[in-house]
C-alpha cells in the first residue's frame, strides 16, 4: 500500500525537477508559465503520494484538501500570469524578460 | 470596555474588515472607493491597539477557524511577535492609505484597482501574522504575493509590467519550494500546526530538507540576498504608495515566517548552528551589496529599493546571535524602524516625482524650498536608516552591536557599523541634492497635496521617535522575545 503510492511521490518529484529546469532555463514566458504549472502539479502529486494513510486504515483527507486549495491558487496565478504576459506583449512586443533575451 | 473576551472576538476582524471592504470597493468601483475604503483602513488600524493587551504574557488570544481545533483545524493566535507585525502593518497602511487618497484623484484610470488590491494585501498580511498553520501560511503568502504583483503592475506601463512578471515568476518558484517543504513535513509528522510540530520535531534528513526548501522559498519571497534580484526593478518602478507597502511590509512577511520556522517549529534542533552562521553571512552580503548598488543609482526610487535589500540584511544577523535577548530587541525594533522609514521615503519619492515629473537625483535641486515637509521627512527617515542617534534605527543597531559583543562573536558588529557608513553615503547623496539651488534642467514645479506630505512626514516621525520610546518599546517586546527564546 505504501509502495503503491510511493510511485506517485517519485513521479511527482521528477515532475518538480523537470518543471524547475524549464522554469529556469527556458526564456519564453509562456514556457515558463507552463513549467511552473508542471512544477505545481508535481508538488501536488508529492503531497497526495507521500502521506496517503498516515497510520490509519482510511485515506487521509487533509493532503487532498490541501491539493484542492493548491489547485485553486495555481489556476488563479496562471490566469493572472497569462493576462500579464499578454499585456507585456502588447506594451513591449516581447515574450521574454530582457536579461534572458538571446543576442 | 476592552474586556479580553471582547478583544479576542476582534481578532478575526483584522482579516474580514479589509477582505470584505476590498470586495465591496471592487464592486463599487472608482466612485466610492477612497471614501469607503479609508475609514475601513483606519478602523482596521484602530482594532490593533485594542488587541495589544492580549499579546502580553499569559494573555494570548487564540481563534480556531470554524471552531475546529488542531490538528484537524487551523489555529490563529495573537502573541507578542504577531502584535508587533500587526501594529506596524496598521501604521504603515494607514499612512499609505491617507497618502494615496489625496494623490489618487488625479491619477489615471487604473487607480480604481488600487483600493481592492491594497485591502486584499492587508487582509493577507494580517492573516499571515495570525496563523499557526504551515499550509494556511502558504495560502496567505500567495494572497500577499498575488496582490503585491498586481499592485506593481497597476499602471500598465512597460517597466512595471516587466518587473512584475519577473516578480511573479520568482514568487511562484519560492512558493512552490515552500509548498514542497509543507508536503514533506506533513508526510513525516502528520500535522501542520506550529506548536504540535515543534513538540514532535526530530533531527533527521527529512526535516532538514524541509527546512532548507522552506528557507530558500522564503528567501526568494523576501528578496533576501543572494535571492534578491527581482526586488529593485519591482520596487523601483511601482507607484510610490505600492513601493511603500512592498518595502515596508511585504518583504517582512517572509522574514516573519522564517522566524516562526527557525525559532518555533525547528527550535529544538541543535544541528542548525552552522546554518545560522551561513544565514548571518547572507545578511552581511546583503548589507554590503545592496548599499554599494544603492550608491550607484541615478534615480531616487531604485536607490531606495536597493537600500531595502541592504536593510533586510541586518534582520538576518538575528540568526547567528539569537540566544542573546538584545539581538531580538534590535531586530524587532529594526523591523518597525525600517518599515516606517522606508515607507516614508517612498512616499516622499512619490511626492518629488509628482512635483518634478521625474525622480533623477541629480535634478532634485530646490526640493528643500519647494517641498520642505517632504525633504524634512526624507531627512528624518534617512537618519533612522543610517542609525544616527536618537532615531529608531540607532536603537536597533545599538542593540545589535550589544548582542554581538555579549555573545562574544564581536566580528558581527562590523556589519551594522559598516552598513551605517554606507547608508550615510546614499542618504546624503539625496539630501545634498535636495538642499541645492534649483538647476536649469529642474523644470516646472507642480503643486502637491499637503495631506500627502504630512502622511510621509508622520511615518518618518514614527521611525525617528521609536528611538525615544526605546525603553517602552523594549518592554513591549519582552513578551514576544520571551515566547521566541523560551526553547
Amino acid at each position: 500500500m505504501t509502495g503503491h503510492s510511493l510511485i506517485y511521490a517519485i513521479a511527482g518529484a521528477l515532475m518538480v525537477g523537470i518543471g524547475l529546469r524549464a522554469l529556469f532555463l527556458q526564456a519564453h514566458l509562456l514556457t515558463k508559465i507552463i513549467a511552473a504549472n508542471v512544477t505545481a502539479s508535481g508538488t501536488f502529486l508529492v503531497l497526495v503520494g507521500v502521506a496517503p494513510f498516515n497510520g490509519g486504515a482510511h485515506p487521509d483527507p487533509v493532503p487532498q484538501a490541501m491539493v484542492l486549495t493548491g489547485i485553486v491558487i495555481s489556476v488563479s496565478i496562471t490566469a493572472y500570469a497569462l493576462a500579464l504576459l499578454r499585456r507585456l506583449y502588447d506594451v513591449t512586443g516581447a515574450t521574454d524578460l530582457p536579461e534572458e533575451r538571446r543576442k | 470596555m476592552s474586556t479580553p473576551a471582547f478583544a479576542a472576538a476582534l481578532v478575526p476582524a483584522l482579516v474580514w474588515i479589509p477582505l470584505s471592504l476590498g470586495a465591496l470597493s471592487f464592486v463599487l468601483g472608482r466612485a466610492a472607493s477612497p471614501w469607503l475604503v479609508l475609514p475601513g483602513l483606519l478602523a482596521t488600524a484602530g482594532v490593533v491597539p485594542a488587541l495589544l493587551p492580549l499579546a502580553a504574557p499569559g494573555g494570548i488570544a487564540a481563534y480556531h477557524l470554524g471552531g475546529w481545533m488542531p490538528p484537524l483545524g487551523i489555529a490563529w493566535r495573537l502573541d507578542g511577535l504577531s502584535a508587533i507585525m500587526l501594529a506596524i502593518t496598521a501604521i504603515v497602511s494607514a499612512g499609505v492609505g491617507i497618502f494615496a487618497s489625496s494623490m489618487m484623484n488625479r491619477m489615471d484610470r487604473q487607480s480604481e484597482w488600487f483600493w481592492p488590491l491594497l485591502l486584499l494585501l492587508i487582509a493577507g498580511l494580517n492573516a499571515l501574522f495570525l496563523t499557526r498553520d504551515l499550509f494556511n501560511a502558504y495560502v496567505t503568502l500567495e494572497i500577499v504575493s498575488l496582490a503585491a504583483v498586481a499592485l506593481v503592475t497597476i499602471t500598465g506601463t512597460s517597466a512595471p509590467i516587466v518587473a512584475g512578471m519577473r516578480y511573479l515568476l520568482a514568487a511562484l518558484a519560492g512558493s512552490l519550494s515552500y509548498l514542497l517543504a509543507v508536503a514533506l513535513l506533513y508526510a513525516r509528522y502528520g500535522t501542520l500546526d506550529f506548536d504540535l510540530l515543534a513538540t514532535v520535531m526530530q533531527d533527521d534528513p527529512i526535516g532538514m530538507l524541509a527546512l532548507a526548501l522552506a528557507t530558500a522559498g522564503l528567501f526568494i519571497k523576501s528578496a533576501l540576498f543572494p535571492l534578491h534580484v527581482w526586488l529593485p526593478p519591482a520596487h523601483g518602478s511601482a507607484p510610490a504608495p505600492v513601493s511603500a507597502m512592498l518595502s515596508a511590509l511585504v518583504v517582512k512577511a517572509g522574514f516573519y515566517l522564517l522566524l516562526r520556522l527557525w525559532f518555533e517549529v525547528f527550535a529544538a534542533l541543535d544541528s542548525l548552528a552552522a546554518a545560522r552562521v551561513l544565514i548571518g553571512l547572507c545578511g552581511a552580503g546583503a548589507v554590503v551589496w545592496g548599499s554599494m548598488l544603492a550608491l550607484c543609482q541615478q534615480r531616487l526610487k531604485p536607490l531606495l529599493a536597493y537600500s531595502t535589500v541592504a536593510q533586510l540584511g541586518y534582520l538576518l544577523l538575528l540568526f547567528p546571535l539569537a540566544e542573546v535577548v538584545s539581538a531580538w530587541q534590535g531586530t524587532l525594533i529594526l523591523v518597525c524602524a525600517h518599515g516606517t522609514a522606508k515607507a516614508a521615503m517612498f512616499l516622499a519619492a512619490g511626492i518629488i516625482l509628482r512635483a518634478y515629473g521625474h525622480d533623477r537625483i541629480i535634478a532634485i535641486g530646490g526640493a528643500a524650498r519647494g517641498v520642505p515637509l517632504t525633504t524634512f521627512a526624507l531627512g528624518l527617515a534617512g537618519v533612522s536608516l543610517i542609525g544616527l542617534p536618537p532615531s529608531g534605527g540607532f536603537a536597533a543597531k545599538w542593540l545589535l552591536l550589544v548582542a554581538a559583543f555579549e555573545s562574544g562573536r564581536w566580528w558581527w558588529s562590523f556589519v551594522p557599523l559598516g552598513g551605517g557608513l554606507l547608508a550615510a553615503g546614499y542618504v546624503f547623496i539625496i539630501l545634498a541634492r535636495a538642499f541645492e539651488a534649483p538647476s536649469a534642467d529642474t523644470g516646472d514645479f507642480a503643486q502637491v497635496p499637503r495631506v500627502a506630505e504630512l502622511a510621509a512626514l508622520a511615518l518618518a516621525l514614527v521611525s525617528f521617535m521609536l528611538g525615544f520610546a526605546g525603553n517602552a518599546v523594549a518592554i513591549g517586546l519582552d513578551s514576544a522575545i520571551a515566547e521566541m527564546t523560551r526553547s
